[in-house]
């Protein structure tokens, strides 16, 4: 397959990144590219032009701040997967971002052009919106801070502005004592996932004290679902009380119910309590 | 609008003008003639592209060739010496880890990348990872058991 005719531009720093987009209308970033060049090959996406970010130092590694972890744009599944401060502090992002695609598609895929490509079915977003993220974006008018929950505003749509490149997402530290997990119903070729579900608890003399339940493709953004969180605030975390959560999942789910030749709306509704179900009997078995 | 790049392949420099929309792994098959390396799916999914991209695995259908300038890249062609086997192309040699052969360059740099990471795999961890490598004809078992062989004789157990 073979994408359109486009322009190529290496932006050496952040500045020359929102310069470059603001020059060459109708633009794209390209950081890993493993979002970006499929729809091209598709033809899907054809940019007249690309700006490519991926060689920019400041957009890269990884760090502990206070009672948070930052994590630069360009950062790899496959680092953040190995991070030794992203699985103390965050270890269902660790866990999801090993769940990506393949480890190739792990080397090369960024967090940051994973989270702006919005695809309903992709991994990150579902943990992140979980984990309370908040991604930092420089542009022409300067940096801004959006939170997780706020930026993917449709399906493949964002929140992040024309000359804008996300530069930072960071990610609070899971409570002490709390458990998390992801699963996913891995499509068995591309590894995206039909549906993802993740799980925050923590726990407070045997009662929950705060619950975080995200669910992605299902919908088309990954959202947290306020029903199963409430059901679980204050229970004992009992087999029923996970039960009684993810059943009041299908109360959360819109009329907008994702369907493709794969799992039709019906099929992913159903799926909804029963992944769910899982992550939180994980999350619970990992508390401690 | 084309764009000057230059690359080292095997050890190998090449350099050239390419359309910004080239894909790295028809840069690798045309431009430098070295046509180990697959397209199979196109689509990210099969792995039979696979090559190492400054010493880590890729998918070289789903990167830019302008992605790659500048940066050294290690095919099926180069991963020997030129007179001995690699390990791993000698297990599945032994272990008759191909049947059509179409997805072992691929399958092989996959391998190498997973010992890279995890140089004595079980069997399990074998099966995961390459599981972005697809392999048509199912010959899956004698592939895992290959790279089991390799693993060991390159100093894992």
């Amino acid at each position: 397959m073979y994408a359109s005719q486009t322009t190529y531009h290496r932006a050496g720093s952040v500045s020359e990144a929102v310069r470059l987009l603001s020059e060459n209308e109708g633009a794209k970033i390209l950081a890993g590219g493993h979002s970006l060049i499929p729809l091209m090959k598709l033809r899907l996406s054809s940019p007249e032009a690309l700006v490519d970010i991926g060689r920019i130092e400041s957009l890269k590694g990884i760090t502990g701040k206070d009672g948070a972890v930052c994590i630069g744009a360009l950062a790899t599944h496959a680092e953040i997967a190995s991070s030794d401060v992203v699985s103390e502090r965050v270890p269902l992002l660790a866990e999801a971002a090993g769940k990506v695609g393949d480890p190739a598609v792990r080397n090369r895929g960024t967090i940051g052009g994973n989270v702006s490509h919005a695809d309903p079915s992709s991994d990150l977003p579902t943990v992140l919106t979980a984990l309370d993220a908040s991604y930092c974006v420089t542009g022409p008018g300067g940096e801004r801070t959006i939170a997780a929950a706020d930026f993917a505003t449709g399906l493949l749509e964002t929140a992040l502005g024309e000359n804008e490149v996300l530069t930072c997402v960071c990610v609070p530290s899971e409570p002490s004592g709390s458990g998390s997990a992801y699963v996913k119903f891995s499509h068995p070729a591309s590894r995206y996932a039909v549906l993802g579900a993740a799980a925050v608890l923590t726990a407070d003399g045997g009662r929950c004290s705060s619950a975080s339940v995200a669910i992605g493709g299902v919908e088309p953004m990954a959202a947290r679902s306020a029903s199963a969180e409430a059901a679980l605030a204050g229970s004992d975390l009992s087999d029923g009380a996970l039960d009684a959560a993810a059943a009041a999942v299908c109360g959360d789910f819109g009329d907008n119910v994702l369907e493709d030749i794969f799992a039709s709306s019906e099929y992913r509704k159903a799926m909804g309590p029963v992944y769910v179900r899982r992550a939180l009997c994980e999350a619970r078995a990992r508390m401690g | 609008m084309k764009v000057p790049v230059e690359m080292t392949i095997n050890g190998r420099s090449y350099c050239g003008e390419v359309e910004p929309r080239q894909l790295l792994v028809h840069f690798i098959r045309e431009e430098a003639g070295l046509t180990g390396t697959k397209v199979g799916c196109d689509t990210s999914q099969c792995g039979s592209c696979t090559v190492r991209l400054d010493g880590i695995g890729v998918k070289s259908c789903t990167a830019l060739t302008v992605q790659a300038d500048g940066s050294s890249i290690t095919t099926i062609e180069g991963l020997s010496d030129g007179v001995e086997l690699h390990p791993l192309q000698e297990a599945f040699w032994n272990k008759h880890g191909l049947q059509c052969g179409f997805c072992t360059p691929g399958m092989i740099l996959a391998a190498a990348e997973l010992l890279r990471t995890n140089p004595s795999p079980t069997r399990d961890e074998i099966r995961h990872g390459l599981e972005g490598n697809i392999c048509r004809c199912t010959g899956y078992q004698n592939i895992v058991l290959a790279v089991e062989e390799a693993a060991g004789k390159m100093g894992g157990s």
